[in-house]
């Protein structure tokens, strides 16, 4: 006769490691600002570069989720999300310059009242551009990679070059709005304003996206559809035009990130958009497709990642981010949090 | 005998065989017919790029493979002769040591790519090979000690395939052929066995199997071939074969800089040519980068013509501007993919 299987309930513990692991991506963000804060020797500098860092992931961040929901929600994978980027940052400059009054008043209600306004003018043009792209651009590749990565990347350069049509000549020097210049000194670094605000305003957006997301039910069939969208669809939800949605709310959202890269670089060109793409790739790829959480976690570390690297070996910046993600997809193929199960 | 050069892939269509054997005799008599140096570097530059088209059709048109990376690997066949000739010295072991040390790495470096992004997805391969191709093409310019940075590195080659040398003391056919000539045969020469290996390749089984993976990657894969094994290997022989061809490219040219060989443009335009020619043609290569290098060279001077033609008018001159030839090309591009996916090949071949 054989014994019955070992099936009485056990009231173990999981083991920590077991326990830690869905944290893990989320511990990754400090591990790495711990790890520069080893190899900086300066505390001061290192509180600058964290900072500096910081305002680049978010910015990256703003830049990248509408990217990553995109190909999350339809599989539409879009090179030409770069566009939007370049687009946004000329029109709110263009619009800075046209409030050239309000910007170089000592007030700071007037100069965050002409800035809102040139983000959102900023908004407007690339979320309109986005529905403009979805229709004429994307849809008729709906289902093809292939097709989708050689006509958004046509559509890039076309915006791109429409931009040098437009606004002409190569570069256009900004200065930052007259409150929003110069820095504060805390515990001997020096903090530059305006990478605060954009670090506030990155975590407003996340956390406002988030809460979109968690909150309410368009955020829920957003996050269904990532997963599965037939059965979103099979449920009786459109969800093609949640896609479109969504892909002009991410749109828009790239000319946002458009608008504050410009101001933290000062200068801005139609080039900028293909260059910021190159991290947002990256970060989309070791966030894991389609995740919002991922994005945001990836971004800050790049962002971080390329502060330390730029201070420490100027040569190696790029190509840290390239290890960082080298070492990320053979840790997590998928990417840190993946949440496209049924493709 | 012909069918065993082509490896049995017929142009099919006799209007196709004729502009091939129009652009074949062109240029293997480029010298001859068209005297003058400007007409000698386009044939040079045409014979170059139909390896580059071709091989980067391997990938995407026969693998279903997006690579943003093909002008990093054409660079790293440049740089590797530029490389050799420096540390060895002027001579012919230089030459071939460098073109093989940059083949062998732009293979590696392609392999290593290929494993841990097309394990995943194939579509990481597109941004990934995007954010490699941008880094390494800023850390050339920044190496300036190794690499001569954004001015580049002149190569000296041996002076049997320079100006000053004349291989005959009497003009042949009313031609004085030079160092130049005999450099343009090189090239000539070294393109077409790459090209016909390539018909050979996509023509054996290997191409057939890789076809069956663009069509569909899930069923190949069920049939029983290792989809990661073929698109592997489809990469590391498009790499190889790019970097042969920026090793010719880099003795033609006796220069490597960042701007000839690794440059985003360059990217583009291989994009273009490739779909503009046809995707999944060998063929393409061939009929599209010689109409499209011929547009490049006399387009943008009509565009100057019509810009200044059309200077009272607002906003066209600024569309019609030389410097946007870039947009029209990206338009062209645009509706290429929706409505001539097969390219100028597939048409005349009567697949749409």
């Amino acid at each position: 006769m054989t014994h019955a299987p070992e099936h009485a309930p056990k009231m173990a513990r999981l083991s920590l490691s077991d326990r830690l692991e869905p944290w893990l991506p989320i511990l990754l963000v400090p591990a790495i600002v711990v790890f520069g804060f080893v190899l900086i020797d300066s505390p001061g500098s290192w509180l600058t570069l964290t900072v500096s860092g910081l305002a680049m992931g978010m910015m990256i961040f703003v830049i990248a989720s509408g990217m990553t929901l995109v190909f999350g929600l339809m599989d539409v994978i879009n090179f030409g999300h770069g566009a939007f980027v370049s687009f946004g940052a000329f029109v709110g400059v263009s619009v800075l310059v046209v409030l050239g009054g309000m910007t170089g008043a000592s007030s700071l209600a007037l100069n965050l009242l002409a800035l809102g306004m040139a983000m959102l003018a900023a908004m407007a043009v690339t979320g309109a551009m986005g529905f403009a792209f979805e229709r004429v651009i994307v849809r008729p590749v709906y289902g093809s990679h292939l097709k989708q990565i050689l006509v958004t990347m046509g559509g890039l350069i076309v915006a791109e070059q429409l931009i040098h049509v437009i606004w002409g000549g190569e570069e256009i020097f900004i200065g930052r709005p007259e409150m929003l210049k110069g820095s504060i000194t805390l515990f001997g670094a020096t903090l530059e304003k305006y990478r605060l605000i954009a670090v506030g305003l990155g975590l407003i957006l996340f956390l406002a996206m988030r809460a979109v997301l968690r909150g309410t039910k368009l955020g829920l069939i957003v996050r269904a559809g990532v997963e599965n969208p037939e059965m979103v669809m099979a449920m009786g939800y459109q969800i093609r035009r949640v896609f479109v949605m969504v892909f002009v709310a991410g749109s828009a959202l790239a000319g946002l990130g458009g608008v504050m890269w410009g101001l933290y670089q000062e200068v801005i060109t139609a080039q900028m958009g293909m260059e910021i793409m190159i991290l947002v790739f990256i970060v989309v790829i070791i966030g894991g497709l389609g995740s919002v959480e991922g994005c945001f976690i990836g971004a800050l570390m790049v962002g971080l990642l390329q502060n330390y690297t730029a201070f420490l070996e100027p040569k190696l910046a790029l190509i840290s981010n390239i290890a960082l993600m080298v070492a990320i997809l053979m840790w997590r193929p998928q990417g840190m949090i993946p949440v496209i199960k049924a493709k | 005998m012909v069918r065993l050069f082509l490896s049995g892939d017929d142009p099919q269509s006799r209007i196709l065989a004729a502009i091939l054997l129009i652009i074949l005799f062109a240029l293997a008599f480029a010298p001859f017919l068209f005297p003058g140096t400007r007409s000698l570097e386009t044939a040079a530059r045409i014979c170059i790029f139909i390896v580059v088209v071709a091989s980067y059709d391997l990938l995407l048109g026969y693998a279903g493979i997006v690579s943003f990376a093909h002008t990093m690997f054409f660079g790293m066949g440049a740089y590797g002769v530029a490389l050799a000739t420096r540390q060895m010295g002027t001579g012919y072991d230089a030459l071939i040591l460098g073109t093989l040390a940059g083949t062998v790495v732009s293979a590696v470096f392609a392999l290593v790519i290929a494993l841990f992004s097309l394990r995943v997805r194939a579509i990481f391969f597109a941004m990934i090979t995007l954010a490699i191709a941008s880094a390494v093409a800023v850390l050339v310019s920044q190496l300036s000690a190794i690499t001569g940075g954004e001015d580049g590195m002149n190569i000296r080659i041996p002076r049997e395939l320079g100006p000053a040398f004349r291989p005959f003391d009497e003009p042949v056919l009313g031609i004085n052929l030079s160092g130049r000539h005999v450099n343009y045969y090189l090239v000539f020469f070294s393109c077409l066995i790459m090209f016909l290996l390539m018909l050979r390749v996509v023509n054996s089984p290997f191409g057939r199997v890789l076809q069956a993976i663009r069509e569909n990657a899930f069923r190949a894969e069920a049939i029983g071939y290792r989809v990661v094994y073929y698109r592997a290997m489809a990469t590391m022989l498009s790499a190889a074969m790019a970097a042969l061809a920026g090793a010719v490219f880099a003795i033609w040219l006796r220069y490597v800089g960042p701007t000839t060989t690794l440059g985003v443009e360059i990217m583009l335009d291989i994009l273009l040519i490739v779909v503009i020619g046809g995707m999944g043609t060998m063929y393409g290569a061939v009929v599209g980068t010689a109409v499209f290098i011929l547009a490049q060279n006399y387009l943008k001077d009509w565009m100057g013509g019509a810009s200044d033609a059309t200077a009272f008018l607002p906003l066209v001159p600024d569309l019609l501007d030389p410097d946007r030839w870039l947009m029209w090309l990206g338009i062209l591009f645009i509706l290429s993919v929706y409505f001539f996916p097969s390219g100028i090949v597939g048409r005349l071949r009567g697949k749409t």
